[in-house]
């Protein structure tokens, strides 16, 4: 069990990880990178699961299924998308790139 | 099976590792593209675990879910052309938003039913639905607020990318309106979160968080989207989190968090690219300002393809500024190969970036990469606007709110503070252009009949050919 101390801390780290993180990035990877923020909040999609796993009436199995349905699709769509993107950095020169600043 | 709960928990450290470090590579060109493979596998380990969980049912339907939705999305991901990018990126956040909302309606339903929570009292119940804490009660209508707004307000913004929806609705009174709508919305939340946790109650509750993440959506314009879809995918990331806490799931909570900082950041970042502040693209009356859209005078001067491209193979400098019409064209290959001929006949050819051109910050980018336009011809606004005086001509395709003087100009104007590219300190501006209208802020541009800017009308990638085509006679 997380008790509410033990989520704030959690909360307060990892809000300064992500904050950190973008905080140094170059304006061509901001929408590979919203792209990519977006893919990992896919991981929603293991709320979803366990959701519907602990659905007892058609109802609620009728709410979980839509949501793994569309976590799913969150999670999927985002990794082909920003995959998709990031590819197309890797073609192009890295030498001739301006690293991040 | 004791061993069971332990691995679990330890696939989901490993997948919160690995969405940290795939997020950190991503922040760089050369690691980006092994970063968002480390978060894949992330995702991977993490479905995978949840699947063994040892006190789900109904996983029959979980796997029917997962790959309705996976075969779907991923079937949409592949096809989407690379101009479509931004619009499919607020339909998946949206999915993530519904998501997160649905897992919120799943637990508050089960609560507001109180014979069937009962569950076996195993010592990793990764649902600990039996006796909600008030904490949990409170984030799992937070959640499912915030994903509900973000849910139905990526949709709007995925209806207007697409083109759907092509104009803002705007009626007097409306942020009253709106403000009333989220009021209603928060009391009700707050009476379900203080333990009234009725059907009813309940379902007017989401009825009403929906209905604001539309109303909030409708009246924004085209323009200010980027900044919308970024902030939807915060506020996605947030809902995540709160969902996460309340089905005490570490991963759910670190990744949302995470998530939810990095876009707060981003949309910062981009709503200062456009010298405005979240709340007044979000608030503000952005293209609404109804009145003085100052009549310009003078008249709009056409050019002849052919003009133009002896225009510039004779000039030394070049600037060339795309923006969303080049995309919507799909213009980018046949623009970098008319850039690569003049830069052969010796003239030297820059790209200048707007941050906020295109659909996206980073949009043109994204394109000009595809393209195999190399990272050290592209210019920032910053960068270039000193140099647009030494430029002989600025070759605007398809940009147009982001090269509009009025920005600087007329107070009157919407988008009156918004950082430009100064494309009207060059020699000669080349404007190619579908037609005579008004850009997708729905505004007019100055730049369009100022005296040293020539209009050379027709779609992006059919103006590119004929610039091409001319070049090459030329040399013969």
């Amino acid at each position: 069990m997380i008790d509410g101390f033990l989520a704030l801390y959690i909360f307060m780290l990892a809000a300064f990880t992500g904050y950190e993180i973008i905080a140094r990035v170059p304006v061509i990877l901001h929408t590979p990178l919203m792209s990519g923020s977006n893919f990992i909040h896919g991981i929603v999609l293991v709320g979803a699961m366990i959701a519907l796993g602990h659905a007892q009436t058609p109802f609620e199995m009728t709410i979980g299924f839509i949501g793994v349905l569309l976590g799913a699709g969150n999670a999927a769509g985002g990794y082909v998308v920003t995959e998709r993107m990031l590819e197309m950095f890797k073609a192009s020169k890295p030498n001739a790139g301006k690293e991040a600043k | 099976m004791a061993w069971l709960p332990v691995v679990i928990k330890a696939c989901y450290f490993l997948a919160a590792l690995l969405f940290i470090l795939g997020l950190k590579r991503m922040s760089s060109p050369r690691s980006a593209r092994g970063g968002i493979v480390w978060a894949g596998v992330g995702m991977l380990v993490a479905v995978l675990a949840t699947f063994a969980l040892p006190d789900m049912q109904n996983r029959g339907l979980i796997l029917a879910a997962v790959l309705i939705g996976v075969s779907a999305a991923w079937w949409s991901g592949r096809r989407v052309v690379m101009t479509a990018m931004p619009q499919m990126v607020a339909l998946y956040n949206g999915m993530g938003g519904g998501a997160a909302a649905a897992i919120g309606a799943a637990e508050l339903f089960s609560y507001a039913g109180k014979s069937v929570t009962l569950l076996d009292g195993g010592q990793f119940t990764a649902n600990g639905v039996d006796t909600p804490s008030a904490a949990q009660l409170v984030l799992a209508v937070l959640g499912a607020l915030i994903g509900s707004v973000s849910f139905s307000g990526s949709l709007i913004a995925f209806a207007k990318l697409q083109g759907w929806l092509d104009r803002r609705f705007v009626f007097p009174g409306q942020r009253v309106v709106n403000l009333l709508v989220l009021a209603a919305a928060v009391v009700l939340g707050g009476m379900i979160a203080s333990g009234q946790l009725t059907m009813p109650l309940i379902v007017a509750f989401f009825v009403l968080a929906l209905l604001f993440g539309l109303m909030m959506t409708l009246p924004i314009g085209g323009a200010d989207m980027p900044v919308v879809i970024s902030l939807y995918n915060a506020f996605t990331g947030l809902a995540v989190a709160f969902e996460g806490f309340v089905l005490q799931n570490e991963a759910m909570i670190i990744a949302g968090t995470v998530v939810g900082a990095a876009g707060t950041l981003l949309t910062q970042l981009m709503a200062k690219a456009m010298n405005r502040s979240i709340g007044n693209v979000l608030f503000g009356s952005f293209g609404a300002a109804g009145g003085a859209a100052q009549a310009i005078a003078g008249a709009q001067k056409p050019i002849e393809a052919s003009d133009a491209a002896v225009m510039m193979a004779y000039a030394e400098r070049v600037v060339i500024v795309p923006g969303y019409g080049m995309a919507v064209a799909q213009a980018q290959h046949k623009v970098w190969e008319f850039a690569k001929l003049l830069i052969e006949r010796g003239v030297k050819v820059k790209f200048a970036i707007h941050p906020v051109a295109g659909r996206m910050p980073g949009h043109m980018n994204v394109l000009l990469a595809e393209a195999g336009v190399p990272y050290d011809l592209i210019a920032d606004m910053d960068d270039i606007n000193p140099e647009f005086p030494q430029t002989d001509v600025a070759l605007v395709i398809g940009a147009n709110d982001v090269v509009n003087p009025l920005a600087k100009t007329d107070p009157a104007s919407p988008i009156y503070g918004m950082p430009i590219l100064d494309v009207s300190a060059a020699r000669q501006v080349i404007v190619v252009k579908r037609g005579k209208g008004t850009g997708f802020a729905g505004i007019e541009n100055a730049l369009f009949y100022a005296d040293n800017a020539r209009m050379l009308y027709g779609d992006g990638q059919a103006a590119a050919s004929e610039l091409v085509a001319a070049l090459k006679t030329l040399d013969g």
